[in-house]
């Protein structure tokens, strides 16, 4: 893989390249549409200013407002349209569109995506989104007050789900290839790094990487026994001031869990929207069926109700416990990471500011 | 220097603290100090050391009154499903109001939601609470690393700047409408009682919407639902939504799709406003709450200005009188059924 050094007129020129063969994504304000999903906070780019908006040395501190999980769990998601006289309907909202490349993607946001494919490996929808969908990253030169990466493992020059990552370099910047697209990509464009930068490059890496390591909470949180404060009192505390809203759950990139429904679709003649796939142009007429799935959140009661009315995590106290005891247990536990990735969104949004950072730290603090 | 907020801090911690001691109450409701620049946390104080960690300022959005009928049931002796309850008084709970939480506190008692004779409430006039979001437009969307409360002015430290702001200025709308800043109903006053606050005009924006036409009407309420993802912290941070089942969970029948498809998301938010129809005390806590920006509270202010405007009922002032939808005068204006378009004015 190779790396790269453009001045920020070749990066801008580089960036605009791309538009010809994807859909270029980038940080917004609105809701971006695509033809598979609506994307809240993100939207397609074309003109020159909105790509000097996600130059490294320009991009807002921190993460955006969203994640850029509604690109690989769209809200909702087709998973497969029949019609009442059997005959097919159209294709899989997800095969439909051509390739995405998304760009201003954080690190840590970008190591959401791996982090979810791993229970999502043998989804065939998850894997349609995250195969048409190319990522670019923009390196982190500052933490927001709510950035913790190197808590959860990861670092602000992280380079884990992307295919690129873009960095501020001596007057221009650097372009790393981290996946065999990400190289196509960079073709033969701009020069290797000299001797100079390799070695600021290099160094800038190591140093980050260090951090990183001392302050990852993952091993420490492995060691501890957290199911023996399964009972533990703090998790009264902590869920007193909660009112069981899905912010966390739905700002948070690693948060994936779904249900599913059927939805029937009145077909009204001449309204774009006529086709149950939603992809308009169908020629199929008959009362269609559409099945979603759409995000669902551990901090809702209807979560876990059961059909005989029961429901196991039926107070709030049992909602929260079970949010982060997912996110720092039983995920790691199953696939070795944190199911967090340090962006923060939770804090920042949270109603009534619930700081993960806290429970991590109480956690560990608690016998 | 003793500004506002450091008087009804150290007003609150005392008599939050003595309730505790002497053991009148149980618990106190108030707020903590967040984690971040213009955050509080919902608290609850159960002995009197944890009442000093109670604060008053200006960023203490949330409408508390939301937490009472759990915290009342919280501090009962436990018991089974079926046993009776216990014999004499059940325990009360503390709790500090403002204008719109004590109004929705007498809504409560109107629904039956809480028993008044249990909660010894802490009256105090708000000066109107910040929004945070206005903050950060005037920063320019900078982060705010730091923030001082004076009694005028916010000085906030935005990446290394330092803004002076003036304090009215970045106030949340609800509160900048607001008539009813003081506690309406309080067993203990904390802090300088001031006098209602006498908005110019309480219902401007209302009117600004409904002089649009309905095709701009749409528009706008559009745009202004689009980002919606469907949390529900607006829905879970009113005192109003108490619902066993919410209409978007019942599944039979289901009322709305589970999208954030422009449909469902707007069906989802006229439900809303609608069941908070005359109940609505304009808190601003479901604005404050949305994670997106979302001012749905300009549905149910709508709601407020119709039920004022038809009926003259204003929700909360009165413990004593029906709430307005749940009564029926023969002489309530009904020409809106006859004439759509001239209905809107008490006749």
């Amino acid at each position: 893989m190779k790396t790269i050094f453009l001045n920020e007129k070749e990066l801008l020129a580089l960036l605009a390249s791309w538009c010809e063969t994807f859909d270029v994504y980038a940080p917004n304000d609105g809701k971006g549409e695509d033809a598979a999903c609506s994307v809240i906070g993100w939207g397609k780019i074309a003109s020159k200013e909105e790509f000097y908006g996600v130059l490294p040395d320009k991009i807002a501190k921190g993460v955006h407002k969203t994640s850029i999980k509604p690109f690989f769990f769209p809200q909702p998601e087709t998973l497969v349209t029949f019609t009442s006289d059997n005959k097919p309907c159209a294709p899989l909202a997800n095969t439909v569109g051509q390739k995405r490349l998304i760009l201003g993607v954080r690190p840590c946001d970008a190591r959401s995506v791996m982090l979810n494919a791993m229970p999502y490996r043998d989804d065939p929808y998850y894997q349609a989104n995250q195969n048409k969908t190319v990522l670019v990253g923009v390196g982190c030169n500052e933490k927001a007050i709510t950035c913790f990466c190197e808590k959860t493992g990861g670092s602000p020059l992280g380079t884990d789900g992307l295919d690129i990552l873009i960095t501020t370099l001596g007057t221009g910047f650097a372009l790393e290839a981290l996946t065999n697209q990400g190289d196509e990509l960079l073709g033969s464009q701009g020069a290797a790094l000299d001797e100079a930068l390799l070695a600021e490059f290099t160094k800038r890496r190591e140093s980050f990487a260090a951090d990183a390591q001392k302050a990852n909470s993952t091993p420490s949180l492995k060691g501890k026994d957290l199911m023996s404060l399964y009972q533990s009192k703090i998790w009264q505390d902590l869920s007193q001031s909660c009112i069981n809203c899905g912010a966390c759950t739905f700002l948070c990139p690693t948060c994936y869990c779904f249900d599913i429904q059927d939805e029937a679709i009145r077909k009204d003649k001449g309204s774009s929207n006529a086709c149950a796939c939603g992809t308009g142009g169908c020629a199929c007429d008959a009362p269609s069926v559409r099945r979603i799935r759409y995000w669902d959140s551990c901090m809702f009661p209807l979560f876990t109700k059961h059909a005989s009315g029961h429901n196991p995590r039926g107070t709030k106290e049992h909602r929260v416990r079970n949010r982060f005891m997912h996110k720092l247990k039983y995920f790691p536990d199953r696939f070795g990471a944190l199911s967090c990735v340090g962006c923060g969104r939770c804090i920042r949004e949270c109603p009534v500011n619930i700081d993960i950072r806290e429970v991590m730290t109480t956690l560990l603090a608690v016998d | 220097m003793n500004n506002v907020n450091d008087i009804i801090t150290q007003e609150l911690r005392a008599f939050a603290s003595s309730l505790l001691e002497s053991g009148e109450v149980s618990a106190f409701l108030g707020f903590a100090h967040g984690s971040l620049p213009m955050t509080t946390r919902p608290f609850v104080a159960k002995t009197p050391e944890d009442a000093q960690k109670l604060v008053w300022n200006s960023f203490c959005v949330l409408n508390l009154a939301n937490y009472l009928p759990a915290l009342l049931k919280s501090i009962e002796p436990p018991r089974g499903p079926k046993d009776p309850p216990p014999e004499g008084p059940l325990p009360k709970a503390g709790v500090i109001a403002t204008g719109c939480w004590s109004r929705n506190i007498v809504v409560q008692t109107q629904e039956n939601q809480v028993d008044r004779s249990r909660l010894v409430i802490a009256g105090v006039s708000s000066r109107g609470m910040v929004d945070r979001k206005k903050v950060l437009k005037a920063l320019d969307g900078k982060e705010i690393t730091k923030i001082e409360e004076k009694d005028h002015d916010l000085i906030v430290e935005a990446d290394g700047a330092i803004k002076e702001l003036n304090r009215w200025s970045v106030t949340r709308d609800n509160c900048q409408s607001c008539v009813h800043s003081s506690a309406v109903v309080f067993d203990h006053w904390i802090g300088p009682k001031l006098d209602d606050r006498q908005a110019p005009n309480r219902f401007k924006q209302i009117e600004d919407i409904e002089k649009m036409t309905a095709d701009e009407r749409w528009a706008w309420f559009s745009k202004e639902i689009e980002t919606c993802i469907r949390c529900y912290a607006c829905r879970n941070a009113c005192p109003l939504c108490y619902c066993e089942t919410c209409f978007v969970d019942d599944s039979n029948p289901q009322w709305v799709g589970k999208s954030i498809e422009k449909a469902d998301a707007a069906i989802f938010h006229l439900l809303r406003a609608f069941h908070c129809a005359g109940r609505c005390t304009d808190c601003g806590a479901c604005e404050s709450a949305c994670p997106m920006g979302i001012r749905m509270r300009l549905l149910t202010k709508k709601l407020e200005k119709d039920v004022f405007e038809l009926f003259g009922d204003e929700a909360g002032m009165d413990a004593s009188k029906p709430l307005t939808m749940t009564t029926y005068k023969l002489e309530d204006p009904q020409g809106f059924i006859f004439e759509p378009k001239h209905g809107q004015k008490k006749e």
